[in-house]
């Protein structure tokens, strides 16, 4: 054992074995996506793959510095920083280079930095240090309206910490993705006491507006009138909450028809990604369709064992866009096959529960509270970046965390995991 | 901690749903990768191309070694519109000799569904050597053009074209049954080349090739490890006797009918003609054979029928030699036989008519072709006292008639043979009323009239059963495939006729000497070789009878059977008669001596009646 002093005692070895895995392989994936016969060397730095080693290195001398710093340092600076970050990200839209449709990078010459990347730490710490030595209050006993949004007021201030810069990315920076993946902090407040409810709402919500683009607004209130007429005769058969069970009716049916004219306030971007996930209308293969089929004709082609390292056609001739960054799991789908596929997955998975099992077993709030931070967002990432490559999710350009090319997403995700691998090694000095 | 214990239980929930996500996935790629195959195709189709190495169509070759048919490299210029890049396109028409007008409409065309842009297609096909030696010198100069190989047929001599068939372009309907094809392969559309289209054909080669997403070709394809080559296709070794395939077409020549040739102890063709015919070599390449074939199919003549095997005529007396086969089979005649005839058939008041001879025994009957004696004979079959009733009789002269092959396809390996028509009983019946007939109502069958009707294939073919004394081998034109020269075992397989003795046979051999030698084909003596023969007239509704004649030579060892009809030509002996003794004589002794004989019958022609041939087409 290494002496009790040095920086990384009690780093949870695992943890970092999985992010060297998904690093290297991300890596070799983005030289499969990229690859071209001219340039065949992987360590040429002309070449995206040379420059994601760059950043690899870099994220390796970051993750070291880490582990150097004292674990206090970040229940100290949690607010500074998100403040910092916060006003980066504000500062960026005036500063910032549009790209696309959005500005949201700092950019030095070739290299460019989003800063969107990196708040989600920073909200991450700031949330934990709020959080921390308090419960989310629960009005359920409480009566009127008024009362019980302020009893519930930590939770909204809370709220505040990634709603905020959600709005920032979104409209000042016209990064849709990268804001929604802060609304997987919901699950950081349900771990420390958000009435349940409010999820379930929110997943009531979705449910309700995905139904009623796929049907017809009358079908759909009429078999809720249906589902509510059965509930009342044959579930329920006591009329004795019957206002509020009407109320909820009537407004599922506001929520039915007032999802189309969402649905039409939609950017015509988003509208076709919905239309393309839902098989909306006529959805033309060669155009707004594209994207989605030819990743999971890539992914599809992939059999069981792949098609082998670098023999991917759909990978090597560059039929899938954004392949290196969005859609990289294409390249593992096509070149490893169903077995490469799952792997990743399962890293990916094993890499998440694992962080929630060593944030359950941290002393301090804080830690555990980052904890659920950390894994919430690589759950985000994982899930919509996969989702969407398989076709069960509309397209929202995120990276996959670790895999993707770009050197802000692989260096905000190594300081958002290495900053909980340091709170975790430090978990006994820590009080809570 | 203690505050909020209550909530570590969540930490459950939450871990359930994240590992929910994980098996969702996990089985949404395995239906993905596993079970949907479509994806698989979709990225072959995305990023491969396949380019088509057509493989050489088998030669056919005769009996003798000699060539049929070869093949000639021909050209299609291709384009992909996408490719294209200043392009000068005055000079390109000037090269292609075409005008502006029709470069841009076949560009155009090139564009449209269901060609693509960015996909080749042709854009002028099968264009001569010399063309295309001159043109692809300075293609480089035009990017997006480039030559596809393809073979053309090339036949010898401008004869046999109905039995080699032709090739053509494959039909839409079969392009999409048959994975093999794609519109614009080529195909057997007729004859040899359509039976054994799948010898002949080859194997294309394919060749990979990986595009990007530009459609722009990379390179092979796993370094061409997937890649086949062209495979030819089998050589067909003929039976045809092409040089008396010739020789029968010359005597045919201005006149309408057919000729078969078999040598009878192979069943091989030897020779099969049809006249009016056309040569095999208009229908060679795209424009030239549509043009030809529009003419052909227009033609009142019907050149394009093979009337050889589609043609379906009333024997006339040459079926005389089944009744006398059937009627000794059944114990009902024999040599010494002797039946009155006054000119004709007494009982029906000398109906059907016969002409002056001398009181005939079983061979001189045939010699001398009495038609009153086979109206008896048809009638004693009929009406044999073990019969119960009319209908057993007829059906037993019926099944008899048919074990010698009338009424069914014979089975050869050339497409498009007719079966003929031995009429049911029923039919009898519908005509003449349930009961109301009797053997002398359809008399006129026995003497091969009526609705009696037989390919000239099938009356060869009841010759080379009498040739062999009782069975045949299917006839057919392909005796040897490829290399192991093997052919389907049904044409090595005896079929026996249902009269079997010897000794009945020998009797109708007799007769059929004596045709020859005393009969109705005493004109057509070949010295040297004793030749049998019968004569026939086929009665014809429409005009003038048709010529018709059969017969086989040497009579021991018979090497040669024929079976000749001229339509409209009159007597049997007349024209059809000699033109099987000359056939005999070329085939047998390589020349002929009767050269006047051979000069007068090539010369002349037949006109047909025009309302004989409509009947012919609406049949």
């Amino acid at each position: 054992m290494r002496s009790e002093n040095s920086y990384f005692y009690g780093i949870d070895r695992l943890t970092v074995l999985i992010y060297l895995l998904l690093v290297v392989m991300g890596w070799l994936n983005v030289y499969a996506a990229v690859y071209d016969e001219k340039h065949a060397v992987i360590f040429d730095i002309s070449q995206k793959y040379g420059k994601q080693l760059i950043w690899i290195l870099g994220a390796f001398i970051l993750a070291i510095i880490i582990l150097i710093i004292d674990a206090g340092f970040f229940t100290s600076f949690a607010y500074p920083i998100y403040a910092l970050l916060l006003i980066a990200n504000i500062l960026v839209v005036f500063i910032g280079k549009e790209i696309k449709g959005s500005r949201s990078w700092f950019r030095v010459g070739d290299i460019g930095v989003q800063p969107a990347e990196f708040i989600k730490f920073a909200i991450g710490l700031a949330l934990a240090k709020f959080l921390s030595n308090q419960v989310l209050h629960d009005a359920k006993s409480v009566k009127g309206i008024l009362k019980s949004f302020w009893v519930q007021r930590n939770t909204w201030f809370a709220m505040l910490f990634f709603v905020v810069p959600l709005l920032a990315i979104k409209i000042l920076q016209n990064e849709t993705g990268l804001a929604l993946v802060l609304t997987a902090f919901i699950i950081v407040l349900y771990r420390e006491g958000l009435n349940v409810n409010y999820i379930l709402f929110g997943f009531f919500i979705i449910v309700i507006f995905i139904f009623s683009l796929s049907y017809s607004p009358i079908i759909i209130t009429l078999s809720s009138i249906g589902l509510f007429l059965f509930f009342l005769l044959f579930i329920q058969r006591n009329f004795k909450n019957l206002t509020r069970w009407v109320l909820a009716l009537g407004f599922s049916i506001m929520l039915v028809f007032g999802s189309n004219e969402m649905y039409n306030r939609l950017l015509p971007h988003q509208r076709t990604r919905m239309d393309v996930l839902l098989g909306r209308g006529s959805v033309n293969l060669k155009k707004e369709g594209y994207n989605v089929n030819q990743a999971k004709i890539a992914i599809g082609s992939g059999g069981l064992f792949g098609k082998g390292y670098l023999q991917g056609t759909q990978t090597k001739y560059h039929f899938v866009p954004e392949q290196e960054t969005d859609f990289i799991f294409c390249t593992v789908g096509e070149e490893w096959g169903f077995l490469g596929s799952i792997i990743v997955i399962a890293l990916h998975f094993t890499l998440i529960i694992r962080i929630i099992t060593l944030a359950e077993r941290q002393r301090s709030d804080y830690s555990r509270i980052y904890g659920y931070a950390v894994a919430s967002i690589l759950f985000f990432h994982v899930t919509v970046n996969i989702g969407m490559a398989l076709g069960l999710l509309p397209v929202i350009g995120i990276p996959l965390p670790f895999f993707s090319y770009g050197g802000s997403s692989i260096w905000a995700f190594t300081v958002l995991l290495f900053i909980f691998i340091k709170l975790d090694a430090s978990r006994l000095l820590i009080l809570r | 901690m203690s505050r909020n214990a209550y909530l570590i239980g969540r930490k459950f929930y939450i871990i359930s749903f994240f590992l929910l996500i994980a098996v969702v996935y996990t089985l949404r790629l395995a239906y993905i990768q596993l079970w949907d195959d479509s994806y698989d195709l979709a990225a072959k189709n995305n990023a491969l191309r396949r380019m088509v190495e057509y493989p050489f169509r088998g030669y056919i070759i005769d009996r003798n070694g000699k060539p049929i048919v070869q093949n000639e490299p021909s050209f299609d210029l291709m384009v992909t519109p996408k490719e294209i890049q200043n392009c000068d396109t005055l000079a390109l028409c000037k090269l292609l000799e075409i005008t502006k007008t029709e470069f841009l409409k076949r560009i155009k065309k090139a564009i449209q569904a269901p060609n693509s842009p960015i996909k080749p297609s042709t854009f002028e096909k099968q264009m001569s050597f010399t063309n295309y030696a001159r043109i692809s010198e300075s293609l480089f100069k035009f990017k997006g053009f480039y030559f596809q190989k393809r073979s053309l047929r090339k036949y010898f001599k401008p004869v046999a074209a109905h039995v080699l068939g032709y090739v053509g372009e494959v039909s839409k309907e079969k392009a999409l049954a048959d994975p093999y094809y794609k519109e614009g392969d080529y195909i057997g559309i007729s004859g040899i080349e359509r039976s054994y289209e799948a010898e002949l054909r080859g194997k294309k080669g394919i060749q990979y090739l990986v595009t990007d997403v530009h459609n722009k070709i990379i390179g092979p394809y796993r370094n061409g490890t997937w890649d086949t080559l062209a495979v030819p296709g089998n050589n067909l070794y003929a039976s045809l006797d092409i040089d008396l395939q010739e020789y029968g077409e010359q005597l045919l020549r201005g006149k309408t009918g057919a000729i078969v040739a078999i040598e009878p102890e192979t069943g091989e063709i030897l020779a099969l003609i049809s006249s009016p015919n056309y040569d095999p070599n208009s229908l060679i390449g795209g424009k030239q054979r549509n043009q030809t074939f529009a003419r052909l199919n227009k033609d009142s003549t019907l050149p394009l029928l093979n009337r050889a095997l589609q043609g379906a005529y009333p024997p006339g007396s040459t079926f005389k030699l089944l009744g006398a086969l059937i009627a000794q089979h059944d114990g009902l005649i024999n040599r010494t036989t002797v039946f009155p005839c006054r000119g004709g058939y007494p009982p029906l008041n000398g109906k059907p008519k016969c002409h002056a001879h001398g009181v005939v025994n079983l061979p001189g009957s045939v010699a001398q072709s009495c038609n009153s004696y086979y109206a008896y004979v048809f009638k004693t079959i009929v009406d044999q006292n073990r019969f119960k009733s009319v209908y057993d009789g007829y059906n037993h002269w019926r099944d008899m008639v048919m074990s010698f092959g009338p009424g069914h396809h014979l089975g050869t390996d050339l497409p498009y043979d007719k079966p003929g028509n031995v009429p049911k009983a029923e039919y009898y019946d519908k005509i003449f009323g349930k009961g109301a007939w009797r053997p002398n109502t359809v008399v006129s069958l026995g003497i091969g009239q009526a609705e009696l009707l037989l390919v000239p294939l099938q009356m060869a073919n009841i010759i080379s059963i009498i040739a062999n004394k009782g069975y045949y081998f299917t006839p057919h034109v392909i005796k040897g495939i490829g290399t192991k020269h093997a052919i389907d075992k049904k044409f090595k397989t005896q079929h026996w006729a249902a009269v079997t003795d010897t000794n009945y046979y020998n009797m109708v051999i007799d007769g059929m000497q004596q045709c020859f030698e005393n009969g109705t084909a005493a004109a057509e003596k070949i010295s040297g070789i004793i030749a049998c023969g019968k004569t026939g007239t086929a009665e014809n509704p429409h005009g003038k009878d048709h010529s018709v004649f059969v017969g086989f030579a040497p009579r021991h060892h018979p090497k040669i059977v024929l079976a000749c009809i001229v339509e409209n030509a009159g007597w049997g002996g007349t024209w059809a008669a000699p033109i099987v003794s000359l056939m005999m004589e070329r085939y047998l002794t390589g020349k002929v001596v009767r050269l006047d004989k051979e000069k007068r019958i090539m010369e002349t022609a037949i006109k047909v009646p025009v309302k004989s041939i409509r009947k012919k087409r609406s049949a």
